[in-house]
C-alpha cells in the first residue's frame, strides 16, 4: 500500500517536473523571430536567460495567473478580476487581462519602474512600482493621489480561497458523516482526518497548554494546522488552479503569526503579566533590565513564526525553481537528467517541510498559549 | 560589495545555526538511544529547541537581507 503511494507520488512528481521546464521552454526557443502582432510583448524573449528574475516572478503574487509564452511570445494566462479603489475616481471592477502587456484601462496600468517619494522623515526614497496598479490621467503622468487601494483577487487569494472552499468541503462533511454514523471505526477520508486531529490533540495542545484549558483552543490550532497544511501542499502543485506560494507571502505568515499573538495575550493570566513587569525571584534592580527584553519577547515570538513559515516554503521554491533554471542556464538537455532528478528529491523534501512547518507553527502557537496562562503549581 | 556582505552575513548565522541544530540532534539521538520509550517527549523538546534556534538564524538573514 506505501509502497504504492510512493511510486504515485514520485510519477507525479516528475511529471510535474517536467510540466515546470516545458512552460519555460516554450517561451525560450526562437530568438530570431519578429515580433509583429499587437498585444504581445516584445523583446524580453531577445535576453538572455535571467534566472533571478524568472525565480521570483514565480514566487510572488500577481495579479493574473500566468500559464506558459508560447514560441511566438505570446502570454497565456487565465484572467483574475481587479478590484481598486482609488480617491481619484472611486471604485473599479474589471479583469486582469484588460490591463495585460502594457494596456491602459479606466486610466488604469501595471506599474514598472520605480518612483521618487518623500518619506515621513522628508528623504527621498526610491519605491518600485513592479507588480503594482498604478493610475494614469490622459498625459500619462501618475495621479496626484497616490496608488490606488487593492482589494483584487490575485493569484494568492484565489488560491486562498480555493484551500478554504477545500477545507469546508471536507470537514463539513466529515462533520455530517459523524452526526449521522456516530463515532465509529474511522472509514475514507476520516481515516486520514482523524489521527492527525487526534494528534494535534494529545501531542500538542493537551502537553502544552493543559487538560482543563485545551478545549477551547482546539479550533484555533486545528484551524492553523488544516490552513497551512493545504496551502503548503497544494503550492508544491504546479498545474493551473494550485501552485501559488501562499504560504510563502510574508502578508498571510503575517496574518497567521498576529492571530497566535493576539489569542495568547487575550487569553493570558494574570500569572503572565506579573511574570513580565514583576518577575518572581528576580533582584529590583535587574527589573530594569529584564522588563525591557521580557517585552520585546512578546513581539520576537510572534515575529519568529511569520519569518519561519515565510522562509522555509519560499525558499523551498526557490530551490526547485533554481534547479529547473539550471537547464536554461546550460542550455543543455543533457543538464536537464540530474536537475530534474534533483528536482524530485527537492520535491520530497519540501513534502517533509510541508508536513513539519505545519506542525511546527501549530505546536509553537499551542506553546506559546500555554505559557501565557501558566498554572499555579509550579512556581 | 554590500550584496556579497549580506550574503557573508548570512552565512555565518546559519554556521551557527547549523551547530546548536546539530547538537540538539546529536543529544536527541544519544537519549533516545539510553531511553527509547521517552522518543515522543524527546523530539518533541527536540523540535521546540530547534525551533527557536532556528528563529534567532532567521532573524539574522533577516537583518542581512535588509543591510542589502
Amino acid at each position: 500500500m506505501s509502497v504504492r503511494i510512493l511510486v504515485a507520488v514520485t510519477t507525479f512528481f516528475i511529471g510535474t517536473a517536467f510540466f515546470n521546464a516545458g512552460t519555460y521552454l516554450f517561451g525560450q526557443e526562437d530568438p530570431h523571430e519578429e515580433h509583429s502582432s499587437e498585444g504581445t510583448e516584445t523583446g524580453s524573449h531577445d535576453e538572455e536567460f535571467n534566472a533571478p528574475e524568472y525565480i521570483l516572478d514565480h514566487i510572488a503574487d500577481s495579479h493574473e495567473w500566468h500559464l506558459l509564452t508560447k514560441k511566438d511570445g505570446h502570454h497565456v494566462a487565465v484572467p483574475l478580476p481587479v478590484i481598486l479603489y482609488s480617491k481619484h475616481s472611486g471604485f473599479h471592477l474589471f479583469l486582469s487581462s484588460k490591463i495585460a502587456h502594457g494596456h491602459s484601462y479606466e486610466g488604469f496600468q501595471m506599474g514598472h519602474g520605480s518612483i521618487r517619494v518623500e518619506n515621513k522623515k522628508g528623504e527621498t526614497v526610491e519605491k518600485s512600482l513592479k507588480g503594482k496598479i498604478i493610475e494614469v490621467d490622459a498625459h500619462g503622468e501618475l495621479v496626484e493621489a497616490g496608488l490606488p487601494l487593492d482589494f483584487s483577487i490575485t493569484k494568492n487569494v484565489f488560491m486562498m480561497l480555493l484551500s478554504v472552499i477545500i477545507l469546508l468541503w471536507v470537514f463539513l462533511s466529515l462533520a455530517r458523516s459523524y452526526k449521522k454514523m456516530g463515532v465509529s471505526e474511522p472509514k475514507g477520508l476520516a481515516g486520514f482526518i482523524e489521527p492527525v486531529i487526534v494528534f494535534i490533540e494529545e501531542d500538542v495542545a493537551i502537553p502544552n497548554i493543559g487538560e482543563e484549558k485545551y478545549a477551547r483552543f482546539m479550533p484555533y490550532l486545528l484551524t492553523v494546522f488544516f490552513f497551512i497544511l493545504l496551502n503548503n501542499l497544494l503550492g508544491l502543485i504546479p498545474i493551473f488552479p494550485f501552485g501559488a506560494n501562499v504560504t510563502g507571502n510574508i502578508a498571510v505568515t503575517m496574518v497567521l503569526a498576529l492571530c497566535t499573538f493576539f489569542i495568547t495575550q487575550f487569553s493570558s493570566s494574570k500569572g503572565h503579566w506579573q511574570h513580565i513587569f514583576a518577575t518572581p525571584g528576580v533582584p529590583k534592580p535587574l527589573l530594569l533590565i529584564m522588563i525591557p527584553v521580557e517585552i520585546i519577547g512578546l513581539f520576537t515570538k510572534p515575529f519568529a513564526l511569520m519569518i519561519r513559515l515565510f522562509a522555509n516554503i519560499t525558499a523551498g521554491h526557490i530551490v526547485v525553481l533554481s534547479l529547473i533554471s539550471m537547464i536554461f542556464i546550460f542550455k543543455s538537455v543533457f543538464v536537464a537528467v540530474p536537475s530534474l532528478a534533483m528536482v524530485l528529491f527537492m520535491d520530497f523534501i519540501e513534502l517533509l517541510v510541508a508536513f513539519l512547518q505545519a506542525y511546527i507553527f501549530t505546536l509553537l502557537s499551542a506553546l506559546f498559549i500555554g505559557m501565557a496562562m501558566p498554572e499555579h503549581h509550579h512556581d | 560589495m554590500t550584496g556579497t556582505l549580506a550574503a557573508i552575513g548570512a552565512g555565518l548565522a546559519v554556521i551557527g545555526a547549523g551547530l546548536g541544530i546539530g547538537r540538539i540532534g546529536g543529544s536527541a539521538m544519544d537519549a533516545i538511544a539510553r531511553q527509547p520509550e521517552a522518543a515522543g517527549k524527546i523530539q518533541t523538546a527536540m523540535i521546540i529547541a530547534a525551533a527557536l534556534i532556528e528563529g534567532a538564524a532567521l532573524f539574522a538573514i533577516v537583518v542581512a537581507m535588509m543591510g542589502n
